[in-house]
């Protein structure tokens, strides 16, 4: 947030003479010394696998064990294949759905708790660990916590809605088609409004009272400096905020949804994301035989899709943010 | 140590000496995803076995049942796998011995002690070659609560509308929920339900051979009756059921709250140790008095060898061992609920064990419908059964969709059913 890239300035830096930029590659070579274990760390767990990976699901497995090229032969299978297709569609669907509701709710609770945690309200740093707690638990815990809570046989949510004359409002919601999804997301969203409040608490943080004061002087009340002072300020963290939620959606949704619904999204696939999808076929569920190469040609559609989003938010959101120098 | 390790040394040259009859002495390791059962192994089945065959010390190594079949694949193609390996039943197994894993074990003497339904899930599909010695199966049923029974009068039903009648009874009286089965978790549903009670109407062995012989249809009256029942049995499950898993169900049962509970004779040893009233047992209601009953008497556990093992002598042995009487008995007795496939007389003690297995004499025995060949495919029909028999209890699928929705699903793929 501290790097300035208005437009004239990016436009300076760019005319700067050719002379500067040369003898800094020519000293620069601790560079590499420097981010070199980074990237020998990184190409071993995470870009050699997603080659692999992108390698695995151009070929097809035989029932001996062997593999032969069957180029995108996979990808039409997932993409035409009516059994496949129905499948892959309803995941993504799902998916899209789950990351909907991060947005319209997590998040804004996220900004919320963080404007009212910045007011340095008394035992802020109470409630500011307390709500992060849930975000360190295993989802596992979490996912059988919940489970209990909402559990027809044991648990307290009937009861506590018949302390309040709501018993009739209780449905099985884990176990209806049309709730069981929505049930999901909001457990997640209970478990991980921590982030996006931490991301957003030490953006409003680093804001300089200077600002705020100047502000105030000029008439504003707290309403409207949040919205024309702070808002404006913390977009470009919102905007992160967005985009980790994006990619959360793919990779976190699955251990949630594998522990409280199982590997085939229960019920009748309502709960069904990418990441079960993956994980079934990936390594089988029952009695499918699991098929490395049609798990790893789901895998490399969720690449894309990830990458998609995130080139999306890069060009057109990302650099239309204006950043100030704070 | 050194001690030992000569003595070791001496024995082995010794045998080889002796002409390699008894060349064994050998350490197997059994590959297993029972964890539960290592106590067993330890300290009853592998004594036994060590005691009538010196030279062979045996070592029982499960993994996690979840991590079961990534674990042994990789340790597998790494050649570091035991000498023995648990089989799953069918598919997963078969590709084991396409992979050249598991021996061709068909010359074993021992196998003779088995029925053919019980080697056909070890087997290749022409039946031409064996790669697993059967080891047990659990057997499909109700288990019920026998005070709540007496307390209301009622006796085990013998024909559906008997059962339903039972239900009436406890589900009018309101202290116990008539059947402990929830479809949260989808599978109880399939297994617990479906495939249970369905034998009875697809006659057993003659349905679910008719299914893969492409002669019968998933739409044919035979197989969409069972769902019929199903969709009668959701107004006796317990309130709320949607969510129920199957660990609620197996709560609710053994706390004394429900009346019925649709079963697998696996539970047995369980319900023993939690339950505080006597349970009693009936097999799936038949449709009218004096109808053949079918159970499902579901090859469930197999083992095999290494084909990398470095005593063959000694596996060989051991799989003969296992598919002896002896052990037909000790393994019955120590797992109560896991029935023996053997041909073998075995006695059994617990007698919710002995009730189940007594099934055996009185109806024809099947395994479930889905499990060999017709799983084989994408979409998969075991997978498919779960989600629809689930959908027919939340009332998301009338019977004859849930029936129709099997039938497209192995029809995009099983050519015998494609005509």
């Amino acid at each position: 947030m501290s790097e300035a890239t208005t437009e004239q300035e990016k436009t300076a830096r760019e005319a700067k003479p050719p002379k500067r930029r040369k003898r800094r590659v020519g000293g620069g070579w601790h560079i590499f010394v420097f981010i070199a274990p980074a990237v020998l760390i990184y190409t071993i767990f995470s870009i050699y696998p997603l080659v692999e990976s992108l390698r695995l699901s151009l070929f097809d497995g035989l029932d001996d064990g062997s593999a032969v090229w069957n180029g995108l032969g996979n990808y039409v299978t997932l993409l035409f294949n009516p059994t496949w297709a129905t499948q892959f569609w309803n995941a993504l669907w799902n998916n899209l759905i789950l990351f909907f509701i991060h947005m319209v709710v997590q998040n804004p609770i996220g900004l919320l708790l963080a404007a009212l945690l910045s007011l340095a309200p008394r035992f802020g740093s109470t409630y500011r660990t307390l709500i992060f707690i849930p975000t360190l638990l295993s989802v596992v815990v979490v996912g059988f916590i919940w489970e209990l809570i909402l559990s027809p046989l044991w648990g307290v949510s009937e009861t506590l809605l018949g302390a309040v004359g709501l018993a009739w409002l209780y449905q099985p919601w884990l176990g209806l088609e049309s709730t069981a999804l929505t049930t999901v997301s909001l457990i997640s969203v209970w478990q991980y409004v921590g982030i996006p409040m931490m991301l957003i608490y030490a953006a409003l943080l680093s804001i300089p009272d200077e600002l705020i004061d100047a502000a105030r002087v000029d008439g504003l009340n707290g309403w409207w400096i949040f919205w024309k002072v702070k808002l404006p300020l913390i977009l470009p963290t919102l905007g992160i905020v967005a985009i980790l939620t994006y990619i959360g959606n793919f990779t976190a949704s699955f251990d949630l949804i594998y522990s409280i619904q199982g590997a085939l999204g229960a019920p009748n696939y309502s709960t069904d994301v990418m990441g079960t999808l993956l994980f079934r076929t990936f390594f089988g569920q029952q009695l499918q035989i699991g098929d490395i190469h049609m798990g790893a040609t789901i895998a490399s559609m969720m690449f894309f899709i990830i990458l998609i989003g995130v080139t999306i938010y890069l060009v057109l959101v990302q650099r239309r943010l204006q950043r100030y120098e704070m | 140590m050194k001690h030992m390790m000569k003595m070791t040394t001496a024995t082995v040259a010794l045998c080889f000496a002796s002409g390699g009859v008894l060349a064994q002495d050998a350490t197997l390791t059994i590959e297993s995803w029972r964890a539960e059962d290592q106590a067993i192994w330890d300290d009853v089945l592998i004594p036994a076995f060590e005691a009538s065959h010196p030279g062979i010390q045996v070592d029982f190594a499960p993994t996690a049942p979840t991590e079961y079949n990534a674990a042994l694949n990789a340790r597998l193609d790494g050649g570091t796998a035991g000498d023995l390996i648990v089989c799953r039943p069918f598919d997963g197994s078969l590709a084991l011995y396409q992979r050249g894993h598991l021996a061709d074990i068909s010359d074993l003497d021992g196998l003779d002690n088995f029925p053919d339904f019980a080697k056909a899930a070890w087997q290749t599909d022409d039946a031409s070659a064996s790669f697993c010695v059967p080891m047990a199966s659990v057997i499909h049923g109700f288990i019920y609560n026998a005070d709540a029974f007496a307390e209301l009068g009622i006796e085990e039903p013998g024909t559906v509308e008997e059962f339903f009648a039972v239900l009436d009874t406890i589900q009018q009286d309101g202290t116990y929920t008539p059947l402990a089965i929830g479809s949260a978790d989808q599978w109880e549903a399939a297994t617990m339900a479906y495939t249970n009670i369905g034998p009875t109407y697809w006659n057993g062995e003659e349905g679910r051979q008719a299914l893969i012989d492409g002669s019968a249809k998933f739409t044919d009256p035979q197989y969409v009756r069972p769902f019929e029942v199903m969709e009668r049995w959701a107004d006796y499950m317990g309130r709320a059921f949607q969510a129920q898993g199957y660990t609620d169900s197996q709560n609710l049962f053994t706390l004394g709250r429900a009346a019925i509970y649709p079963t697998g004779s696996w539970e047995i040893g369980g319900f023993n140790d939690q339950a505080f009233f006597e349970m009693g047992a009936f097999p799936p209601p038949v449709e009218a008095e004096g109808d053949t009953c079918y159970i499902s008497d579901h090859t469930d556990i197999g083992i095999g060898m290494n084909t990398a093992t470095d005593n063959p002598e000694a596996a060989r042995a051991f799989l003969e061992w296992i598919a002896s009487a002896e052990f037909a008995q000790l393994y019955t007795n120590a797992l109560p609920g896991f029935f023996s496939l053997s041909n073998a007389q075995f006695e059994v003690e617990d007698p919710l064990a002995q009730e189940m297995i007594s099934w055996r004499e009185e109806c024809e025995s099947t395994i479930r419908v889905a499990h060999q060949i017709l799983s084989r495919g994408e979409p998969n029909t075991w997978n498919n059964m779960w989600t629809v028999s689930a959908n027919v209890f939340n009332d998301a699928a009338t019977p004859a969709e849930a029936a129709a929705a099997l039938q497209q699903g192995l029809e995009a793929w099983y050519e015998p059913q494609q005509n």
